[in-house]
């Protein structure tokens, strides 16, 4: 399905950067000239409390913010979301598009039966990805999760270039960046795990690639199609 | 229309002092990427701010923490934290009391702590700027966005502004510096948006180069003396009418409030030249509006798109100041419509109220949809809002 919108709903805990996924991705799409929009949706800032954020993504001017109620994509940060209800929504996946698209951190399936049948009458599809395996495989840490996330999502829609991704990481972690306390805080963290800024960098960019291609190649071989374009 | 023997200078971080309208209307802009707190913190960069006072602890946005960077940076002059909400408002005033180009934030229940400084600074005419990122105000704690707290603002003598977007924010805050110390207005001005949707939200917005700023604040300009004990409005504190006489201090006070209200009323030939109108219109003469300010004209915006779709044809009127209140533009531009809708982030319901008080055939209008507590809006609530509102109304017909 070709779309001129793609509307991205991010859930997931405090601590796992889920607010910084959003605004890269919307980084990334301005670079590319799409109109887009990225904002938060949380309580205090605190680990392991729900975290969600959304980002539009489209062609035209977009004006619509706040919490995103009516999601093309779902994206779910750590089972927890799932299993333990941490989401702003309950199920889920409450507000999916038909023919929408859930990408999911597991490495094992956490739907239940009905979840399952539920999203077989949406017509939607289902993506898991082991992300925190591939961000602790490929950088060491992670804290690189939420790259392997932006990864897949951009992979399987093209909303979003490698080349943008580049970019808007740069932007957001090779210079001094606006953040709140417990942002801050994590940023250093993420920081003191690599030498240099230029290899926090490079190893963030392998996992958004590693993922960008891992998910591309499943769209491919389910012939899964949800893009930004003009019709 | 400002301190005009400084522009052409340089300040001592080698910005540009500009005229005004020049940079406002004609000096080149750039596209950026910024959440709305980072908007706020470039406006003031360009406002040759003298000083501001901060109370970041309020769940508000990182604006005040952002304007700290601006004083060590040496764009502003002077800027500590206060004890408290109140506390801050009060030393705002000493600040602009003496003659400086003042401005702060606050949100939500730090609004409400701080409120009783707000008609005082009206009265006292001090042309300070307060940036309310409006949150919620009830209890237990909200950080959520909500519109409540703007109710509250609308009598106290302040100008009152509404941005929709992080472009809205960072003109109003120019722009309201401007329009604030005329000589005929002279009065504080609180420039709102709503917490979240656009101070925690990435938008696109041009800015002006941050070499070019504006003129410093002349408080020569001031229809009051400043800080003179002898004089109105410090006499009026330091020595109460009321010792001397009921009657004079009800006449004083009295006539004072008018003036406040009428310099407000005054400042529309200023805010019409910077703001291109206290209202915008589109699609007027549509029979369905949607009338509204903040965030709910953006959501208003993605309603129209889905309902054009849908084959229903609905106008728009955004309200961009809320005092001074555009009264005979709304009533203008709602004069042919059929319906006219009013969507709130608030569960008050207060500028359906406003409108209901100003437009003839006042059952014409749909005080909602609301939201409250901090929830969204989604367009698809505003629509379904206006088609179930419309077939109840063919119903009530087909039965007449």
């Amino acid at each position: 399905m070709i779309k001129r919108r793609l509307n991205i709903r991010m859930s997931g805990l405090g601590g796992q950067g889920v607010v910084t996924s959003a605004h890269v991705l919307a980084m990334a799409a301005s670079k590319e000239n799409k109109w887009a929009i990225s904002n938060p949706f949380f309580g205090a800032e605190k680990r392991m409390a729900p975290a969600e954020a959304y980002t539009r993504v489209g062609l035209d001017r977009i004006y619509d913010r706040g919490e995103l109620v009516y999601p093309d994509v779902i994206i779910v940060f750590h089972p927890q979301v799932i299993t333990m209800q941490k989401s702003y929504t309950a199920p889920f996946y409450d507000g999916l598009k038909e023919n929408g698209l859930l990408i999911i951190n597991s490495d094992i399936p956490l739907l239940t039966k009905e979840d399952k049948q539920r999203l077989v009458d949406l017509n939607a599809s289902t993506f898991y990805i082991p992300a925190t395996k591939y961000a602790i495989d490929i950088a060491g840490t992670e804290l690189s999760t939420n790259m392997a996330l932006i990864g897949s999502v951009s992979g399987i829609t093209g909303c979003v270039s490698m080349k943008s991704l580049d970019l808007a990481l740069q932007d957001r972690f090779g210079k001094k960046y606006v953040a709140s306390g417990g942002t801050a805080t994590l940023d250093e963290a993420i920081k003191k795990k690599f030498a240099k800024k230029e290899q926090l960098l490079s190893k963030n960019l392998a996992v958004v690639d590693y993922a960008y291609k891992a998910a591309g190649t499943w769209a491919n071989e389910n012939k899964y199609e949800l893009m930004v374009a003009a019709a | 229309m400002a301190n005009t023997p400084l522009i052409g200078t340089k300040n001592k971080k080698g910005q540009v002092y500009t005229d005004p309208n020049h940079l406002f209307f004609e000096a080149p802009r750039e596209s950026h990427f910024l959440t709305g707190s980072e908007i706020i913190k470039e406006a003031i960069k360009r406002s040759s701010c003298d000083m501001s006072i901060a109370y970041p602890i309020t769940p508000q946005s990182e604006a005040a923490a952002l304007i700290g960077e601006l004083f060590a940076e040496g764009y502003v002059d002077i800027y500590s934290r206060g004890a408290n909400e109140f506390d801050v408002m009060s030393i705002c005033a000493g600040g602009s009391f003496g003659g400086s180009r003042v401005f702060t934030t606050t949100a939500g229940p730090g609004t409400l702590r701080a409120m009783e400084n707000f008609p005082m600074w009206a009265g006292s005419r001090l042309p300070i700027q307060v940036c309310i990122t409006c949150r919620g105000i009830n209890s237990p704690l909200s950080i959520q966005p909500d519109t409540l707290e703007l109710y509250y603002m609308l009598e106290t003598g302040c100008l009152l502004w509404h941005a929709e977007t992080a472009q809205d924010l960072f003109d109003f805050i120019l722009k309201g510096f401007i329009v604030a110390e005329q000589p005929d207005v002279h009065l504080p001005i609180a420039v709102a948006c709503d917490g979240f949707f656009v101070t925690h939200t990435k938008d696109v917005v041009l800015m002006t180069p941050d070499d070019m700023c504006l003129p410093r604040y002349d408080p020569y300009r001031s229809p009051v003396p400043c800080m003179d004990m002898e004089c109105p409005p410090v006499r009026m504190m330091r020595d109460p009418f009321v010792m001397k006489s009921n009657y004079i201090s009800y006449a004083t006070h009295a006539s004072w409030q008018q003036e406040v209200r009428a310099a407000v009323e005054r400042s529309r030939k200023h805010t019409e030249a910077l703001l291109g109108g206290l209202i915008d219109v589109e699609n007027g003469d549509a029979e369905i509006l949607l009338v509204s300010s903040g965030t709910a004209i953006s959501q208003s915006r993605e309603a129209i798109a889905l309902m054009k779709d849908e084959g229903l044809d609905v106008g728009l009127v955004k309200i961009k100041t809320l005092r001074p209140f555009p009264t005979a533009e709304i009533k203008a531009a709602t004069r042919n419509a059929k319906k006219i809708f009013v969507p709130e982030f608030n569960v008050a319901g207060w500028l359906g109220r406003e409108i209901k008080a100003i437009v003839e055939d006042n059952q014409r209008v749909v005080a909602g949809p609301h939201v409250g507590g901090g929830m969204t809006m989604p367009p698809e609530v505003i629509m379904e809002r206006i088609v179930r509102t419309l077939k109840a109304d063919k119903e009530e017909l087909a039965h007449v």
